[in-house]
């Protein structure tokens, strides 16, 4: 259980049990978050970091545990717990065809959270202005990551959930990713980054290796389910 | 439902009826297969012919039934998510498969003496290769996914919905077929059946009804055989 | 905007863009039409025969090839759970996509058929009717189409695979079309025909959404 401060934690995560493709990944995970904290997943790979993403964005379903939000489970609303949530995956969801604004543009629109000001202030940023209007197609990968950070960053989304944010990124985009986390964690927004390089997520944050809950006799009541 | 779902008990009660239904089987087969080949009457119109039908009609029945199995398994595992639904589902396609393969291949037998060519697009036989397609489709999807929970709830969703097109399709075959119908074709099966046909008809049936169990028992034996060893290497491997 | 219209928007902005992707199956359509006569010979009599099969069948084979746009792209680019992660209901996702996929793939299709048509000698009389098919039709095959790309994603051989799903379930919109067709060639009624395709619509609308709203949300766990 990690409890990272003292104020009630908003968004928590009781004893969450994952498979995938037949395979247990981790058991008797629990996590805890309240506003302005910031959680960093740590560990080697195949130990789950991207999964316990994606459980606490509810695109992947547990198969036991609860994830609540405000002590409301968030399968009880998927679309309102979905709207909470700014979510950075492995790939940068960018369309090569499209201007790096437009790609943007496009996500909020569709997320429902289009704002022209946060987009203008998101891509400054992260340095971007200048290559707002070039298509994404045209980009490097560390610009395109660049890209994916800034429609996070202005989806003014209040929970955060990056998945190795820093790949590709110079030291100076690092930098300008922790001040953007930074302001995010003073305006009461939630971070959780998986990342095994030093990105400061600022204070007070707290670590979690998800391959530190293995699959034990414990959980073995699961096997059945996965067989 | 749910008094099934433990794996150990299941293959308890599998095991011990599979040798009864294996004997049930062969004696419904040898029965039927002594009635339908020798002592029934000879059609009227058809001859020796009509003999094919105690083949022919019971694979078609069976074949719809492993459909109907595969669809309901298939809603089990989407609603429960018990692993054996899904291999139930995917140990009634293959069957349910050669089943409908059996269907054509003897309605094709039929058809030569009959229509005078291998091959007519009757309603009925159009219907059965349509079927065979979905069964094709079906096992094609489950079978395209590393993963195979993912590709055991993509094959629940396709054979829930091709159960709902199942009725369209063949009111649709039938609408085609009246529409294209040579008048002078002989329908399979007349209106009504002589008891003494009717005999070696049910037979058969229960007979084709019975080897379907068997080989559902035998096959989720080795599919489940098959993820348990795939679990155990994964374990295996992760130690 | 709500975001059901954004995703309309962002799939017809993104065909905009590549426009190449529709203008592909568009040829296709277009070539496939053409090998008739080039194969059969170009007797008037025959290609006006046949013209009505070959029209539906080329716009069926055509639309299995422009599935893989639906959610191909989008589940290796990461845009899938963007997609999710909007909120919609998987369900008015899956709508969307259809509508966006029935804007840039059916409806063009709708417009050059007419025009093949001529090509292949179609009787006068069935043009309008030709047309009403295909505005039934098409959408019925927008939907399945969400139904199958919803099914594969992530499958190995996944082209190939949705066409050998989606094109039996296809089968009573390809009856009804073909015989709506021949019917108004033949100086028959054709209500009944277009009134079962619509009936299959009506259907599709509510039911094919739904599936590939459960189909969706299998791929992603």
């Amino acid at each position: 259980m990690a409890q990272l401060s003292p104020a009630p934690a908003r968004l928590t995560a009781t004893d969450i049990a994952v498979a995938r493709g037949g395979r247990p990944v981790f058991a008797g995970l629990s996590l805890a978050l309240a506003p302005g904290g910031a959680l960093r997943l740590a560990g080697p790979n195949g130990g789950g970091k991207s999964t316990v993403l994606r459980v606490v964005a509810g695109l992947l379903s547990p198969l036991k545990g609860r994830i609540s939000w405000d002590g409301t489970a968030i399968t009880d609303d998927p679309g309102a717990h979905a709207r909470r949530i700014a979510y950075l995956g492995h790939a940068d969801a960018l369309k090569s065809a499209l201007t790096a604004r437009e790609n943007a543009e496009a996500a909020l629109a569709v997320a429902g959270r289009a704002s022209p000001e946060a987009l203008d202030r998101a891509l400054a940023a992260l340095d971007l202005q200048r290559l707002a209007d070039l298509p994404a197609g045209w980009l490097s990968a560390g610009q395109r990551r660049r890209v994916a950070l800034a429609r996070v960053v202005a989806s003014g989304c209040p929970l955060w959930l990056l998945d190795e944010p820093t790949v590709g990124l110079d030291a100076a985009s690092v930098g300008a990713l922790e001040r953007a986390i930074a302001d995010h964690r003073t305006a009461g927004g939630m971070i959780i980054a998986a990342t095994h390089i030093a990105l400061d997520l600022g204070a007070g944050d707290a670590s979690l290796d998800p391959g530190a809950f293995p699959w034990t006799a414990a959980a073995s009541a699961f096997d059945e389910a996965l067989v | 439902m749910h008094r099934f779902a433990n794996p150990t008990r299941f293959f308890r009660i599998a095991n011990a009826v599979l040798p009864v239904l294996a004997v049930v089987s062969a004696g419904l087969f040898a029965s039927g297969l002594y009635y339908a080949l020798f002592d029934s009457p000879a059609d009227y119109q058809q001859g020796d012919t009509v003999r094919i039908m105690y083949v022919h009609v019971p694979a078609a029945w069976a074949a719809m039934a492993c459909y109907a199995t595969m669809a309901l398994a298939g809603a089990s595992f989407l609603i429960w998510k018990h692993v054996l639904a899904d291999l139930a589902a995917r140990a009634a396609a293959p069957i349910g498969a050669g089943f409908t393969l059996i269907s054509l291949v003897t309605g094709s037998l039929w058809g030569q003496p009959m229509w005078g060519t291998w091959w007519v697009w009757d309603a009925r036989l159009t219907s059965v290769l349509i079927l065979f397609f979905l069964y094709l489709g079906y096992i094609a999807l489950v079978n395209a996914f590393d993963d195979p929970d993912r590709g055991g709830r993509a094959g629940a969703v396709l054979a829930l919905v091709g159960a709902v097109n199942v009725p369209i399709i063949k009111f649709s075959v039938d609408w085609w077929n009246t529409l294209h119908q040579p008048a002078s074709v002989l329908r399979m099966n007349g209106p009504s059946i002589a008891p003494e046909m009717l005999l070696p008809l049910l037979l058969m049936a229960g007979a084709y009804f019975s080897l379907f169990g068997v080989m559902m028992i035998l096959r989720l034996r080795s599919l489940y055989a098959g993820r348990r060893l795939r679990q155990l290497r994964l374990a295996a491997a992760s130690e | 905007m709500s975001p059901f219209l954004a995703v309309i928007a962002r799939d017809l902005r993104l065909a905009r863009r590549q426009g190449t992707d529709i203008a592909m199956t568009l040829a296709f359509f277009v070539v496939v039409v053409a090998l008739f006569p080039l194969g059969l010979g170009p007797t008037p009599d025959l290609l006006a025969r046949i013209a009505p099969a070959v029209l539906w069948i080329t716009a069926l084979l055509a639309a299995m090839l422009s599935f893989d746009r639906l959610f191909q792209q989008d589940s290796e680019d990461g845009g899938l759970d963007q997609l999710v992660l909007s909120g919609l209901p998987l369900a008015l996702l899956a709508l969307a996509k259809a509508c966006a996929h029935w804007l840039t793939t059916g409806l063009p299709m709708l417009v050059l058929a007419p025009v093949l048509a001529i090509s292949l000698n179609l009787a006068p009389d069935s043009y309008a009717t030709l047309v009403a098919t295909l505005a039934l039709g098409t959408p019925v095959v927008s939907l399945f189409g969400v139904v199958g790309a919803a099914l594969v994603v992530g499958a190995r051989r996944a082209g190939v695979l949705v066409a050998l799903i989606v094109l039996p379930l296809l089968i009573p919109v390809l009856i009804f079309a073909v015989s709506a067709i021949e019917a108004a060639g033949a100086g028959l009624p054709v209500r009944v025909h277009l009134l079962f395709l619509g009936a299959i619509l009506a259907g599709a609308i509510p039911l094919a959404p739904f599936a590939a709203g459960a189909a969706l949300r299998q791929a992603l766990d």
